[in-house]
């Protein structure tokens, strides 16, 4: 068949029909997953405000309050504040390195039957003087933020 | 006086650069020979001129020069001395003067293997890398100068972040920045095109070197720093899908596009304003990824404490990056002359079908970077897009992918037949098939989709290297005909069979870490003992050691398998004196088929330790796979055709017609 010769009209067109085929494909996907998968950051505050329903995962952040954090062998608990509410926290396993108390901490899990938040990942930093923006932001919204620097 | 002497050199690079970035331009636009060949001799000074300021600066470490700020901030006159080293580029200022280092070397590169250029379009690839220079120069002196004095000078430095004293780590900048900063010539070789006016299979051959080159040291560095989080982070995982290994990610992939999509210039006068684009993109991917880890934007575990301003030219010089390179090419590529036709069924649609995923690979991962970014802007909620989008997205448009990987090579240019491709490689997929099944019954049953991943795995391996076969006809005659044969090869094609099944081995490597890893924790007092798998680790005892410039915790785990006495590891707690930092040194044995992971948490002698063990399948593949895919592209790269300075302007010029 001598008309399948490909026209320069003809490989665009095809080519286009390939593109939007596989963009079509990618864009479900993200959205799908962007629907499922995103993890919301709350402050403590906004955990308190929000009725944030059991197995809804999150990130929360602020700081580690001072004095708070108590081990049991691989458990640990701790409080998270932003100054102006507070977050029980439990977690299982190795803590990063730079965890301290009075540092700013982001831990990812999901709010317990109880109302304490069950981390499954604390996460680490690289620098001890670094603090999350959005634990900055989240301690600037409490009204209590001093500029160290 | 040596560190003035460096600040020194860096003003007169700015100029030299200006200088570099202009008259040759001017020279190729006006015929005039004298200005163009200025370029090559101030790439060399340019070159020579930033080299001696990170001499100074390096010298400036080495001997502990605490009167300079950056190295009293980064470095402790106990430190070893490779981390001393390593510290001129393990903060801000030196790495951005790496990135100008490496961006100078690549200029003076082109100007020396050059000579089989046009001499108007090496003008003005040596103008355009010396323009982007004049950008990372003129950061550099405003916002970031390395040298800065400090007075009084004080007794000693605040040392090095305790993390990056590792020789993985030592060693991943560097390479990331190679990779990274090699795409600005193929960038440069883009923008003079489109200068030009003309894309040529010339102008593919030309550009080919210079992106195998700076992917294989992308490739390179991607892996060393994977591992390094494997071993140092002590999660047992080795990628994060953390915004920065995402930065890097994206250019990677857009240069494997880019590195496909020349071939189809080289071979076939085709896809040319696309491989264009292409340059452009992959080089812009490359300046996001250093605007998001030097911008502090996103939360990120990698992110260092920032300095918004640093952030705000960046992103002003990545905007006149892409935006000018965009602007010139919307303006230029349609004077480009249209290419050969071809067949949807071709080896050009098939590297049109790669170019099509990687490309829609490395927007996935942009949008799901920048997402954060964007719901901040739109509605001032703070999201994290993490592991889970990622799976849900990356990883199953990998399969059609890795599915087409295999059967392109065996299609013929122009048009082809898919039928004869597909017997060819019928043996390769049952294996894959079987494979899969065994891997889905035997190995672990929990889950259909990494069973089918392994499968994916095999396939990339047997399918290439059954292609690699046929081409020398292994088998279907004597050995040494396919001896003869396998001689005759070209270099490329040996490079291509060994990357992708490289890939083949990552893959492997990544989807049995990640699905069929074992885990366990528990708080051990000395004596006490816990089982992973077959294996039986016992507390001995935790010693103190001194390092050079740490305290450690030492454990000693005794393994033992089925009963039998198999190793001992130590993994550590060291205390960093000067920081007061605590860092875990995960101990990890392995047999290149499985890594034995141990760490160990905080504890004492009363309460015990907590030990964290992993035993995770064909975890090293993951890395020998990454170094092969790189060894791979070297391969390619030592190609005759394709050996940067080989004498083949007339060969080309005739191709070209």
């Amino acid at each position: 068949m001598s008309a399948r010769r490909m026209t320069p009209k003809r490989k665009r067109l095809w080519l286009l029909v390939g593109s939007l085929a596989v963009l079509g494909v990618a864009a479900t996907l993200v959205l799908t997953a962007l629907n499922d998968n995103i993890v919301f950051f709350y402050s403590p505050t906004q955990v308190a405000e929000k009725k944030i329903t059991p197995d809804r995962r999150f990130r929360l952040g602020g700081l580690v309050e001072a004095g708070s954090v108590q081990k049991n062998g691989q458990e640990t608990r701790f409080v998270v504040t932003d100054t102006q509410k507070t977050v029980a926290v439990t977690y299982r396993g190795i803590l990063p390195d730079l965890f301290r108390e009075g540092q700013g901490v982001v831990a990812e899990g999901s709010l317990g039957p109880d109302g304490v938040f069950v981390a499954r990942e604390v996460l680490a930093k690289h620098d001890e003087n670094y603090m999350p923006p959005e634990v900055a932001k989240a301690i600037k919204d409490a009204g209590q933020w001093k500029d160290k620097k | 006086m040596i560190p003035e002497l460096g600040h020194f050199a860096l003003v007169l690079a700015l100029v030299v650069a200006l200088l570099q970035g202009t008259l040759p331009l001017v020279g190729a636009q006006r015929g005039d020979r004298r200005l163009m060949a200025f370029g090559d001799v101030a790439a060399l000074t340019q070159a020579l001129l930033v080299a001696s300021a990170f001499a100074a600066l390096t010298q400036a470490f080495v001997t502990s020069d605490f009167s300079v700020a950056n190295v009293v901030a980064n470095s402790h006159s106990a430190k070893p001395l490779l981390y001393k080293i390593s510290g001129v580029w393990g903060n801000h200022e030196g790495s951005m003067l790496l990135w100008a280092l490496i961006l100078a070397l690549f200029g003076a590169a082109v100007a020396l293997f050059g000579a089989n250029l046009p001499e108007s379009l090496r003008a003005r690839v040596i103008a355009v890398q010396a323009l982007i220079g004049v950008g990372f120069l003129a950061f550099l002196l405003l916002t970031s100068n390395p040298f800065e004095r400090l007075a009084p000078a004080p007794p000693d430095g605040n040392g090095l972040n305790p993390l990056l004293q590792d020789p993985g780590l030592a060693f991943h900048p560097p390479l990331l920045y190679l990779g990274y900063v090699g795409f600005s010539v193929t960038y440069a070789f883009a923008i003079a095109a489109l200068l030009e006016g003309r894309v040529d299979p010339a102008w593919a051959r030309w550009v080919r070197p210079w992106a195998l080159a700076a992917w294989c040291f992308l490739t390179l560095g991607i892996a060393l720093g994977s591992w390094w989080a494997y071993y140092i982070l002590g999660w047992g995982g080795f990628w994060f899908w953390d915004p920065v290994e995402n930065a890097s990610l994206m250019p990677w992939l857009a240069g494997t596009a880019l590195l496909h999509s020349a071939i189809v210039v080289e071979k076939r006068d085709s896809l040319k304003s696309w491989t264009v684009l292409l340059a452009i993109l992959a080089f812009s991917l490359s300046l996001l990824g250093t605007f998001l880890v030097r911008s502090g934007v996103l939360t990120s575990v990698h992110a260092f404490a920032q300095d918004p301003a640093r952030g705000l030219y960046i992103l002003g010089f990545l905007l006149a990056v892409t935006g000018g390179g965009l602007a010139l090419y919307a303006w230029r590529a349609p004077s480009l002359a249209p290419g050969g036709l071809f067949q949807p069924i071709s080896r050009e649609g098939a590297l049109i079908l790669n170019n099509l995923l990687l490309c829609t690979l490395a927007a996935t991962v942009l949008l799901g970077t920048l997402y954060p970014l964007f719901l901040d802007l739109l509605t001032g909620n703070k999201v994290s897009v993490g592991p889970p989008f990622f799976n849900a997205t990356f990883v199953p448009l990998c399969a059609p992918l890795f599915a087409a990987l295999c059967v392109g090579p065996y299609l013929g240019w122009k048009r082809a037949e898919l039928g004869p491709a597909l017997r060819q490689l019928r043996l390769a997929f049952a294996v894959s098939v079987i494979a899969a099944i065994v891997a889905g019954v035997a190995i672990d049953s929990r889950s259909t989709l990494a069973a089918i991943a392994f499968g994916f795995g095999v396939w990339l391996i047997v399918g290439s290297l059954a292609e690699f076969a046929g081409r020398i006809r292994l088998g279907r005659g004597p050995v040494g005909d396919s001896l003869r044969r396998l001689r005759g090869l070209p270099r490329a094609t040996i490079g291509m069979t060994v990357s992708h099944a490289a890939l083949g081995v990552v893959v492997l490597g990544a989807v049995a870490t990640a699905a069929w890893h074992l885990e366990a924790m528990q708080t051990l007092k000395p004596g006490e003992a816990m089982r992973i798998g077959a294996y039986e680790a016992t507390l001995s005892g935790v010693e103190n050691v001194q390092g050079p410039n740490y305290l450690a915790e030492r454990a000693t785990l005794v393994v033992t398998r089925d009963g039998q006495p198999f190793t001992v590891l130590h993994p550590e707690r060291r205390l960093f004196t000067v920081q007061r930092r605590q860092i875990a040194e995960t101990a990890i044995q392995t047999n290149l088929l499985r890594d034995l992971y141990a760490t160990l948490g905080e504890g004492d002698r009363a309460a015990g330790w907590v030990v964290r063990l992993y035993l995770n399948p064909l975890a090293p593949w993951i890395w020998l796979g990454a170094a092969l895919c790189a060894l791979g592209g070297f391969i390619s790269l030592s190609d005759r055709r394709l050996r940067v300075g080989a004498p083949t302007r007339k060969r080309t010029l005739q191709a070209a017609e």
